[in-house]
């Protein structure tokens, strides 16, 4: 890769070393039940799905036409083709372009064929290889390489769905769904990223499952989002396996509610190779699970062996390195759960923030589990099974698995928001007309009130005037053409427009039943 | 009002254009307030103005207002009668407000200018200079906090620092609440503007609501670019298409703080941002806040209407869109000082993006799509102070005349 490598000593402070024997001298909490038997119960809504059909309420519908794209076209001009609900196909070749999908419900999928691949080739000067905005999107069976930027990233949509991709040695990000809510990750192949392989931020009810990531800074990353089960991945030779973050200075403020389960988390030893000031520059290498600031984290049945630094750190903003604090975040990891795990051969060169901590604890033994900081509410199933530092404070947990819980999908896709046309065309009329029309007066455009004289019963004349205006009148400037607006968006704007007084009030009785 | 009604809706027409509009109010007619709403707002049954925008069909987490294309705006304040938001117009433009009665808001605000005033840093009275540059006023409506470092928590608290500021607008509350209470055509809006509220006497809290009310009409979500987010493809031509990837790729990271909607995620971000050579390096948020990692960290401005309110930054330390964007891209911390490179502790999006020469003018391009003035008020061509509506230009928009003589002739104030 030859990227810069970031000595994890030098950018890491996980110093506190005051805060942590402050811990320490409070009184052993191990007799503490935390937690309720309830915690994970079985929910109506949350439990029926089994796990093979965990896509039913994310992804495109594919119900519509098929395009397909074949080695030395473009996918972007099969994407400004397709309506929603049509599948772009696309099949063995090298793809050098950058897809930005801004249109909802699109398949985007490749067609292997006798072991080829589709591949998306960023060169390292192509930025990012798939951007997608709309909802229900779905996006699988691409070998992607070289970019810049991140692999596939979505802004905003919901209900996507991203599995079978080949995400190798490219950028900043593989896959990285971002401000979406309901989404699934799954069976996905990355390594070679400078930051999260995997990385869900500021998003709600998301599932990764079945991926594997290697060679990157940091796995997966669980970021200022809730509601999220992570499970079932092979993690292994990253700087660190799995985090679960509240980055602070983001919109969105929050994290808990994770479980971290069935994975295997293996040498996370490389050397940190993340940018200089990404927060992941400050991962110390050999770090199996980070929590930092996330709440209600819950950590059961993983297999996490070889991580040289440590197998699981739990820490807060306060302790992490050049971090910037957010008065509207609340530092500390609160009510994690550290179920049984199997744990072993973690912790045998720990960075020197934590050899300092075992000397000023007495510790000679290698350290599965550290806590930094302050951690309410918090617990372990069976405490005397790993060797600690920082959790006297931990409870017993009163719960001793996840597994009713099977994933926090929604059973259902999130729906749009529904519009009648009338109110479509109530948004237009105030939203566009409303620059140039006033009601009873001159603004740049007539009065509101003169066209309807003008048009009383033909909103069509409206419609067809706006689409492909002429210069009508000496004192008025011309009129710019409309025609970005749907022919049924004008039209209902146009109706909106002749059918409204100065109140703004529409005169269909069926709109108006609250005015 | 009925269909029926046909005959009063023409004779209200009649009178309108009369007493004339906002584009062609007349000299010697008495001022009165609107009772219609400005452009983009709808009259409620209760005599106050509702926003209605298309981005009104889309959802956003947490309802914070930040996504991608198709995303609900953030909250919003609206509610304001016509008869407060045209009183606050009045206000807006009224040099009365000013300590030795030159300055308007607009004279740092301007319409012709973004709403700003195209300065690196404002002038305020007695040609003294303000401590940052003049943000734009576009869209306030939807924003959560105030000032380059966010110390506001409302328009109303904010206004009281350039008003009262001895290096702004150098008033104080008891002069402006005399200088109002004194103007007859004043106590005649404020009965108007506030009708269940004793006439006498005019308060400071009534001047706030009314200056907040005509901000939160200034509203600008009719760009190109909506065209676009809102579903049409043609809307933005192909440079600025690609310009639009590379503000949303990851590799330039604009969006990841410039966040649409808005173009804004209202955070609090320290980019590093060169000062003018001699100048102390700003602190931003830091002492407001009291929290150390904020130094140097200003709020995150909205993009709307970004390509006419150059200079830019809180300094205006670039002079034009290119400039600005390029800062992103010459390193992490290039333009800090030397002494604040060790204690600063910068954003952890700015980085090293790399970006091409062509990328940053694709930026450019993407930026000036953002522009859209559709639903900009109207000067009004007398205020009641009878001073010039405005006061005092932003120096762009002064004439060489003007130039030579920085205090603009003043009419005797005469109420009615």
């Amino acid at each position: 890769m030859g990227k810069k490598i970031i000595s994890a000593v030098v950018a890491v402070g996980l110093l506190a070393a005051g805060a942590y024997l402050g811990s320490q001298l409070g009184s052993d909490n191990s007799a503490t039940l935390v937690g309720g038997a309830d915690r994970y119960a079985k929910q109506a809504g949350n439990n029926s799905a089994a796990v093979s059909s965990l896509a039913k309420s994310v992804g495109a519908s594919g119900k519509g036409q098929v395009h397909a794209v074949r080695d030395g076209e473009l996918i972007q001009a099969a994407v400004q083709k397709a309506q929603p609900g049509d599948v772009i196909q696309v099949f063995p070749g090298t793809y050098k372009e950058t897809v930005y999908i801004d249109k909802d419900d699109i398949l985007l999928s490749g067609v292997i064929v006798d072991g080829q691949w589709p591949t998306m080739e960023g060169e390292q000067k192509l930025n990012d290889a798939v951007l997608y905005s709309g909802n229900n999107i779905t996006v699988e069976n691409l070998h992607i390489t070289h970019y810049k930027g991140n692999a596939i990233m979505g802004q905003a949509g919901n209900n996507f769905l991203i599995r079978n991709n080949r995400v190798i040695d490219t950028g900043v990000y593989g896959i990285f769904p971002q401000l979406g809510k309901n989404g699934l990750v799954s069976n996905n192949v990355l390594s070679g990223i400078e930051d999260a392989a995997i990385y869900i931020g500021m998003c709600d009810n998301v599932h990764v499952n079945n991926n594997e990531v290697f060679d990157s800074v940091a796995g997966i990353e669980i970021e200022n989002s809730r509601h999220s089960i992570v499970e079932n991945n092979k993690v292994y030779n990253n700087t660190g396996g799995i985090l679960t973050f509240i980055t602070p200075g983001l919109p969105i403020k929050t994290t808990f509610d994770v479980i971290i389960r069935n994975n295997f988390i293996n040498n996370n030893n490389h050397p940190n190779f993340g940018a200089p000031g990404s927060i992941v520059a400050g991962v110390p290498a050999g770090t199996g699970i980070i929590v930092m600031a996330a709440d209600e984290v819950t950590i059961e049945n993983n297999i996490i062996s070889g991580n040289k630094n440590v197998g699981i750190v739990i820490t807060d903003h306060d302790s992490f390195a050049n971090i910037t604090k957010d008065p509207d975040s609340d530092p500390n990891s609160d009510k994690v759960s550290i179920l049984n795990n199997l744990m072993f051969d973690n912790g045998t060169e720990p960075m020197d923030e934590i050899k300092a901590l075992k000397i000023a604890s007495l510790t000679s033994g290698n350290v599965d589990i550290i806590n930094i900081g302050t951690s309410r509410d918090s617990c372990l199933l069976n405490p005397p099974q790993y060797p600690t530092l920082g959790t006297k404070s931990f409870g017993t947990c009163g719960f001793s698995t996840t597994a009713n819980t099977v994933t926090y999908l929604l059973a259902e896709p999130v729906a749009p928001r529904e519009f009648k046309l009338e109110e479509k065309g109530k948004m237009v009329y105030y939203g566009v007309c409303a620059g140039c029309h006033a009601y009873n007066m001159r603004m740049i455009g007539p009065p509101v009130e003169v066209i309807q004289a003008l048009y009383m019963d033909n909103p069509q004349g409206i419609v067809d005037y706006i689409t492909n205006p002429t210069k009508k009148r000496d004192d008025y400037p011309a009129m710019p053409k409309q025609d970005y607006l749907s022919p049924e968006i004008r039209r209902a704007a146009a109706e909106f427009m002749l059918n409204t007084d100065s109140k703004g009030i529409f005169h269909d009785p069926a709109l108006n039943q609250q005015q | 009002m009925s269909r029926s009604n046909k005959g009063s809706r023409s004779w209200l027409l009649a009178l309108s254009l009369l007493m004339g509009g906002a584009q062609a109010e007349s000299n010697p007619a008495r001022i009165e307030l609107a009772s219609h709403c400005p452009p983009g707002f709808e009259l409620t049954a209760a005599n106050s103005c509702a926003l209605h925008s298309l981005y009104d069909q889309y959802n956003s987490l947490y309802n914070q207002g930040v996504g991608g294309l198709k995303t609900a705006l953030p909250a919003r304040r609206e509610g304001f009668s016509p008869q407060q938001i045209d009183l606050g117009r009045q206000l807006f433009f009224d040099p009365l407000l000013s300590g030795d009665q030159t300055l308007s808001c607009a004279s740092c605000h301007h319409p012709k200018l973004g709403f700003a005033d195209g300065q690196a840093k404002s002038t305020g009275i007695h040609g003294r200079t303000a401590s940052r540059g003049a943000p734009s006023l576009w869209n306030m409506a939807f924003l959560t906090s105030f000032f380059w470092d966010a110390r506001a928590k409302s328009l109303e608290e904010q206004m009281t620092g350039p008003l009262y500021s001895p290096n702004e607008m150098g008033n104080n509350p008891a002069q402006l609440l005399s200088s109002i209470n004194a103007n007859s055509t004043y106590q005649r809006l404020f009965a108007t503007a506030y009708p269940g509220e004793p006439a006498q006497p005019i308060s400071l809290a009534q001047i706030y609501t009314a200056i907040a009310a005509f901000e939160t009409s200034l509203i600008s979500l009719n760009s190109r670019y909506d065209h676009y987010a809102h579903g049409y493809a043609e809307a933005l031509n192909a440079n600025e298409l690609e310009g639009m990837n590379v503000f949303r790729s990851f590799v330039a990271r604009c969006a990841e703080c410039h966040t649409p909607p808005l173009f804004t995620n209202q955070q609090i971000a320290v980019i590093g941002v060169p000062e003018a050579p001699g100048q102390p390096f700003d602190t931003g948020a830091e002492s407001q806040s009291h929290n150390p990692s904020w130094r140097g960290g200003f709020k995150v401005p909205s993009l709307r209407n970004i390509a006419l309110t150059a200079p830019y930054m809180h300094n205006g330390a670039f002079a034009n869109l290119r400039d600005a964007s390029e800062f992103y891209t010459k390193g992490r911390g290039h333009a800090l000082p030397e002494e604040e490179k060790a204690r600063v502790i910068l954003h952890w999006h700015i980085w090293e993006p790399k970006l091409a020469d062509l990328e940053l003018e694709r930026l450019v391009d993407f930026m000036q799509s953002l522009t859209d003035e559709s639903f900009t008020p109207a000067i009004p061509s007398q205020v009641p102070s009878g001073l010039t509506p405005g006061g005092r230009l932003p120096a762009a928009l002064q004439s060489s005349t003007a130039k030579a003589d920085p205090t603009p002739a003043r009419l005797v104030s005469q109420g009615e």
